[in-house]
């Protein structure tokens, strides 16, 4: 399968998307002006991957900020990821970064099917 | 040119460390976060204080630019370019505000908006964000509709607004929101 592999900017996050290492990531910042064109391919790379999914799929999330736009496209992604067996978060927040932590356990408890890992760097 | 004197002498009075008057893009958003952050950095300002303004202001520029696309587009009235982003820093804390015109005809439905974030407290709030992000799409100008209620919860005050009128078609929109400087 493909492999998206993204350099991060000041306003789209670095994103991995690798199957047959097993790596899935989205980090840095997220405040494009037009979410959905940069979202689009991730979420059309994951109703791919969800036809034939690894048996565990730890999805990690190191974001540092992301836009009000942003957070819808991120719920996108993570219903995405509650339909696909052995999916999992890894939620990284700045250890000192509340609002991240809040974020993530926000999308937790909209996106009940799936499991959450809060992790801090 | 007593008017640059002037001008300086208010940007001190107001405290005022970052002023921006003219065209918005998401180019110029992203010139302005950056002024702010290095701004930030300087002073050693706290990482909690530091995330929500930059957040706040990020909403509050990314609005601007999204609606201004909203306004006559062969700009017979000269508004386009008519948007001011301020940044003023207080002891104890930031102000955010920004001023653009709006349709006259928009105004009820943003008051209504903003008077419903600012009816709620804290927990208020975050229902209000989880009911927003479930049942909303991405709008054509890329807006989440969540705007005013993530400025009103990363500020903890009530957004303070109004609307000054320019003409029959069109008002002056501005929007302060303050974000308290400890953690």
């Amino acid at each position: 399968m493909e492999i998206i592999n993204l350099e991060g900017t000041e306003e789209t996050p670095k994103v991995i998307l690798d199957k047959d290492n097993g790596i899935f990531e989205i980090s840095g910042r997220s405040l494009p002006e037009d979410v959905r064109t940069f979202y689009q391919q991730i979420l059309d790379w994951l109703d791919k991957y969800a036809a034939a999914p690894n048996p565990e799929t730890n999805f990690t999330f190191k974001l540092e900020y992301f836009n009000t736009a942003s957070s819808k496209v991120i719920l996108d992604v993570l219903t995405k990821l509650e339909n696909i067996n052995g999916a999992k978060v890894i939620w990284y927040h700045h250890d000192d970064d509340e609002d991240m932590e809040e974020a993530g356990k926000e999308f937790q408890d909209i996106v009940d099917g799936l499991p959450f890992e809060f992790k801090t760097y | 040119m007593k008017y640059v004197y002037e001008l300086h002498k208010t940007m001190i009075a107001n405290n005022l460390i970052l002023v921006y008057e003219g065209e918005f893009t998401q180019d110029i958003t992203k010139s302005i976060l950056a002024m702010a952050e290095r701004n930030m950095d300087a002073i050693g300002e706290l990482g909690g204080v530091k995330r929500k303004v930059f957040s706040v202001m990020v909403e509050c520029l990314q609005n601007i630019v999204k609606h201004s696309e909203e306004l006559n587009e062969k700009d017979e009235d000269g508004l386009k370019n008519n948007a001011i982003f301020m940044l003023g820093k207080q002891i104890n804390e930031y102000i955010v505000t920004s001023g653009n015109p709006i349709r006259n005809t928009a105004i009820p439905a943003v008051q209504a908006k903003i008077e419903r974030v600012n009816s709620l407290d804290k927990d208020g709030l975050k229902d209000l964000y989880k009911e927003i992000i479930k049942n909303t799409e991405i709008s054509d100008k890329g807006g989440a509709g969540l705007g005013f209620v993530d400025m009103a919860r990363k500020s903890g005050e009530k957004l303070g607004y109004s609307f000054e009128p320019i003409n029959d078609e069109y008002s002056f929109f501005a929007l302060k929101i303050v974000v308290p400087r400890s953690e």
